[in-house]
């Protein structure tokens, strides 16, 4: 638009002729450009697609059928693999995934927002290196610290409980989480905490009553990253729990494909279970997701 | 006194913070690259102090070569689809030629970045495997069966069937990223390209690239750190086998340490993957800015 109204239109009025007729010859090229990149996208939606329907499929397929008819339908559905699927295991996994998950995803809101609002409203030389040594965090990865938390959890008494991977899945996402909060907490005017001192607000209130309830979004999008980490995490539900009683459902299913051997269908069911969470949440809040993920730009 | 209460707040706030990394990420950091220089396993309470003789072991560790090459294969594969794959991508999803069906397709291309790792691998145990194996079938009804092999359990190909599938669960990640930021492009560029009479293609390199270059280096370093810590889909679908074919760094350390329990060594090897990553997260920060107040 800017450019329209410059002195260049005016002088030059027979480029708009010459951009009018070149875009009559685009319009024919981008339609035959249009229909083939569209293939394409089809086509890779299609190869992400394919892949999890031939796994819905399946679920309800007996073995001789998912072995010998990989393509197609299921003769008989078999909607009684997602009930032995449930009561063989998957159900203990699922609620174990879901208290680990919960119980992170409360502590990570709780001490990370207490930690943004600290840094977000105090300027000192500590809190700058305080600063410095949470988004350091951010670098460290838990495949370094694998044997080293082994060993302080097992000093703590804490392997092979839940526990185990709450604090650590915690430890790991309040880097993230605590630099979205604080640059969101940064946003929030200071003149209303002005007024609710002037009122007589506790430093707790102003916390509690005006921080917390103006950064909803960014609390959302904190809860959807923190859900989606504790839910997938595989390395360390993996080593720091042993019992099959308390695994979650990433680790928990290597076990059931070893309990289950060919009972594939069985199998798939459990795998189907395990995935349904995640895609509601992805199709429900998919807008805080997105957020969060690009904020942070630090891959699960 | 007053004022010394109100400074307690902000220090009690920070604190459990500062308790969790301090405890859960930055000792076992430092603890990991002691440990690098004792001999140890799992149960024994006792450390014996051998000095630098596994950083020494590094250096002649046949498996750590070809878990460390695998490593770098990961990373070249994941950065020409992961990251240029993606830009194309996103830039065609962002064309105006396709606003209405974007948002469905972009969800799409996202759900396998949400399902648990251990799914997808249990899943392309199924597509790679050699009897029933959907990949085969599909070959065999193209008539190509002549390609078709054991992808998993062949030393050759194992290593790049487990990449194979990283993209296929990655690419909508990153592709999200470049979506976004696509989207904060003025529009003016766009619309003085037009006027021009600048094609798809001359805008792609000269508006769309330039403009996008910040986030592409960063999706680089996510992409390569990534892919040196690489650990769930070897070790779920091979194990680093067969032999040690798809070995990577971090399934090396894994089995050195909880397998052949020899923590000490594994250690070590943590260590050279900490350095490793270290280096890349740092230039990342740099880059990006995290955390710079806006």
């Amino acid at each position: 638009m800017t450019l329209l109204n410059t002195k260049e239109d005016v002088l030059n009025s027979s480029s708009v002729a010459r951009y009018q007729k070149e875009r009559s010859k685009t319009d024919l090229r981008s339609k035959v450009s249009k229909n083939i990149f569209l293939v394409g996208l089809l086509f890779f939606a299609f190869i992400v697609l394919y892949p999890l329907y031939w796994m819905f499929i399946s679920s309800f397929k007996s073995y001789d059928e998912i072995y010998n008819n990989v393509w197609s339908l299921p003769s008989v559905w078999h909607f009684e693999n997602y009930i032995t699927a449930w009561s063989q295991g998957i159900s203990s996994y699922f609620f174990n995934s879901l208290f680990v998950t919960v119980l992170t995803i409360l502590l990570v809101v709780l001490v990370g927002s207490m930690a943004a609002y600290s840094l977000s409203r105090y300027k000192t030389k500590w809190i700058n290196i305080a600063l410095i040594f949470i988004i350091g965090g951010l670098m460290m990865n838990p495949q370094v610290a694998l044997i080293p938390l082994f060993e302080i959890l097992t000093w703590m008494n804490l392997i092979n409980t839940h526990w185990a991977l709450i604090l650590t899945y915690v430890a790991y996402r309040l880097p993230l989480s605590i630099i979205l909060i604080r640059a969101f907490f940064l946003s929030i005017p200071k003149e209303l905490e002005e007024s609710a001192i002037i009122d007589g607000c506790s430093e707790f209130g102003i916390y509690y009553r005006i921080y917390l309830p103006l950064s909803i979004p960014i609390l959302i999008t904190t809860v959807v990253l923190t859900a989606y980490f504790a839910w997938n995490e595989f390395l360390f539900s993996t080593v720091f729990i042993d019992s099959s009683d308390l695994k979650t459902i990433p680790s928990g299913l290597m076990g059931f494909r070893d309990a289950l051997r060919t009972d594939w269908g069985v199998l798939l069911a459990g795998m189907v279970i395990a995935s349904i969470p995640m895609v509601i949440l992805l199709v429900l809040l998919q807008k805080y997701l997105v957020r969060g993920l690009s904020e942070g730009s630090v891959k699960g | 006194m007053i004022l010394k209460r109100i400074k307690l707040v902000p220090v009690l706030f920070l604190l459990p913070s500062l308790l969790f990394l301090g405890v859960f990420v930055y000792i076992p950091i430092v603890q990991n690259f002691f440990n690098s220089f004792f001999d140890f396993s799992v149960f024994s309470q006792t450390k014996e102090f051998i000095g630098s003789r596994y950083f020494k072991e590094l250096l002649e560790d046949k498996i750590l070569l070809t878990s460390f090459a695998n490593n770098i294969k990961y990373a070249v594969i994941s950065v020409i689809f992961q990251v240029f794959f993606a830009l194309i991508l996103a830039t065609i999803l962002e064309d105006k030629l396709f606003r209405r069906i974007a948002p469905t397709l972009r969800v799409i291309y996202f759900i396998p970045v949400m399902i648990s790792i251990s799914v997808i691998a249990l899943l392309f145990s199924f597509i790679y495997n050699p009897q029933m194996g959907l990949l085969n079938s599909f070959l065999e009804l193209i008539g190509l069966e002549s390609l078709a092999k054991p992808w998993l359990g062949n030393a050759t190909t194992a290593i790049y069937a487990v990449i194979a599938m990283s993209q296929w669960q990655s690419v909508g990640f990153i592709t999200m990223l470049f979506i976004v930021a696509i989207q904060k492009i003025p529009k003016d560029l766009y619309e003085a390209a037009d006027i021009d009479g600048a094609g798809r293609i001359r805008k792609f390199f000269n508006i769309t690239v330039p403009q996008v270059r910040e986030t592409m280096f960063v999706n680089v370093l996510i992409t390569v750190t990534g892919s040196m810590l690489v650990f769930n889909e070897p070790y779920i679908l091979t194990n680093g086998g067969p032999g040690i074919s798809s070995m990577t760094l971090s399934v090396h350390m894994y089995q050195l340490g909880f397998i052949k329990d020899n923590m000490g060594y594994a250690s070590a090897v943590a260590t050279l993957i900490f350095v490793v990553t270290a280096i890349f997260a740092l230039i990342q920060i740099k880059v990006s800015g995290t955390g710079k107040d806006e």
